[in-house]
């Protein structure tokens, strides 16, 4: 069927046509050519005036707003890196004057309590002294006690066994040698 | 022309009747009198139709010159850095001076290929006439930038200097040879390209009235219907890549004049 038609298809477009092809009918090579000429330098014009400027221009203005988009970006990470850098240097400003306040006020409120541990140490020593001098005085009027009772003891004793040898000097003097004893 | 095709279809009725190469006759718009130089025809409707294609995407697309592209602003511009991205990779900076020349060819090419697969259009790039002159143009510039731009010593594309001596003269000659076939294949290929693939599709249209016709509920109409459908998907590929192929050969060859010598 194929070969069929395709012989019939070359018969019948010889018969149609003289030359078959009508790419080799050299009577219309002028005018292709002239109107192949002509549309070739209307489009070089388009081309040429029209569209390459246009589009050559939006092509670099695209061009250069992302670079100019690239390089505000690049601004504003260096932007942000110094400001993150200011902040890092305050916060460690801010730390090192926090520790130097708390260290001025540990040493101040440690002065202040030496003072009152020394000034409390002085009244508590004045105090003592006070204490050992009242104990001191009651020590002595306790023995000053003790020989008047011992003496007096003594003498009603010496008095009621030996009233003839009743005499109270001696009895003093014994007892004031017995009780350095 | 054409509506003679229209007469004979109707006149033969049933028979088998195709036409494969009736796309690519070059009719007058207006009469039926002989194509003169001058004549608006077929070709001049096309190429005027790419001319306003390309003026709406390119230019009036982009005309908001926004930073942030719509949609047709932003095929504008990825055809204009697929362009220019391809001159600087094979010609390097210097060849952007040429980048109006080589757009312009790429825009032509991509712009009648594309047109030229919508129903009963016509493909202006499918004539041989068409892909010689553009060919003809890219290889006479090129010659002459080469010349230009490095005097006699554009001449050395010609000269292997690896090669051993006893065997230079006959690589010049090849060289040569070469360089003067390039017109030829450059226009050859995108006209073969642009020729082969609308002929088929026509085959297959025909063989669908053929089926249509003659099978049960015209359920063979199926078949080249199918075909056709992936022939136009090829086609499709083939028209824009053909169009890329042009202007990649047409900036290989530009950097052989800016920078002779192997």
């Amino acid at each position: 069927m194929a070969s069929d038609t395709v012989e019939e298809l070359a018969e019948l477009a010889g018969a149609a046509e003289a030359p078959g092809m009508p790419q080799l009918d050299f009577a219309t090579f002028p005018n292709q050519i002239f109107w192949l000429v002509l549309a070739l330098v209307i489009i070089f014009f388009i081309v040429s005036k029209l569209i390459l400027p246009r589009i050559g221009g939006v092509l670099e203005e695209r061009h250069s707003m992302i670079s100019d988009y690239i390089s505000q970006a690049a601004d504003f990470k260096t932007q942000a890196e110094q400001a993150e850098a200011d902040y890092e240097a305050a916060l460690a400003k801010a730390r090192a004057e926090a520790q130097a306040i708390a260290a001025e006020t540990k040493a101040e409120i440690q002065k202040e309590l030496d003072k009152a541990v020394a000034k409390a140490d002085a009244e508590i020593s004045a105090k003592t002294a006070e204490s050992a001098k009242a104990i001191a005085v009651i020590r002595e009027s306790a023995v000053d006690n003790v020989r008047d009772v011992a003496l007096a003891t003594t003498g009603d004793i010496v008095a009621a066994l030996m009233p003839s040898l009743s005499d109270d000097a001696a009895v003093k003097a014994a007892i004031t040698a017995r009780m350095k004893g | 022309m054409a509506e003679h095709a229209v007469e004979s279809a109707v006149e033969e009725g049933a028979k088998l009747n195709i036409h494969p190469m009736a796309q690519f006759e070059i009719t007058p718009l207006f009469g039926d009198g002989a194509v003169h130089w001058y004549t608006p025809t077929n070709v001049t409707l096309w190429l005027g139709i790419a001319i306003v294609a390309i003026v709406l995407l390119m230019v009036l697309a982009t005309r908001g010159r926004n930073v942030v592209p719509g949609r047709g602003q932003s095929i504008a511009e990825l055809i204009y850095s697929f362009v220019r991205s391809m001159i600087v990779d094979i010609t390097g900076e210097e060849g952007l001076k040429y980048f109006p020349y080589i757009m312009t060819l790429f825009l032509l090419i991509l712009f009648t290929n594309v047109l030229g697969l919508l129903p009963a259009s016509f493909t202006v790039m499918s004539h041989i006439a068409a892909t010689a002159v553009l060919a003809m143009l890219v290889f006479t510039s090129v010659t002459l930038i080469g010349f230009y731009r490095n005097g006699p010593k554009f001449l050395k594309i010609f000269w292997v200097s690896e090669a051993p001596m006893a065997l230079r003269p006959i690589l010049a000659l090849i060289e040569i040879i070469s360089y003067f076939v390039r017109p030829v294949s450059h226009s050859i290929r995108l006209a073969g390209n642009m020729m082969a693939g609308h002929a088929v599709i026509k085959v297959f249209a025909g063989f669908a009235a053929v089926l249509a016709a003659g099978t049960p509920l015209g359920i063979g109409l199926l078949a080249p219907v199918g075909a056709i459908m992936a022939v136009f998907g090829l086609e499709l590929l083939v028209v824009v890549i053909q169009a890329y192929v042009f202007t990649v050969l047409t900036c290989v060859y530009l950097n052989d004049a800016l920078h002779p010598g192997h």
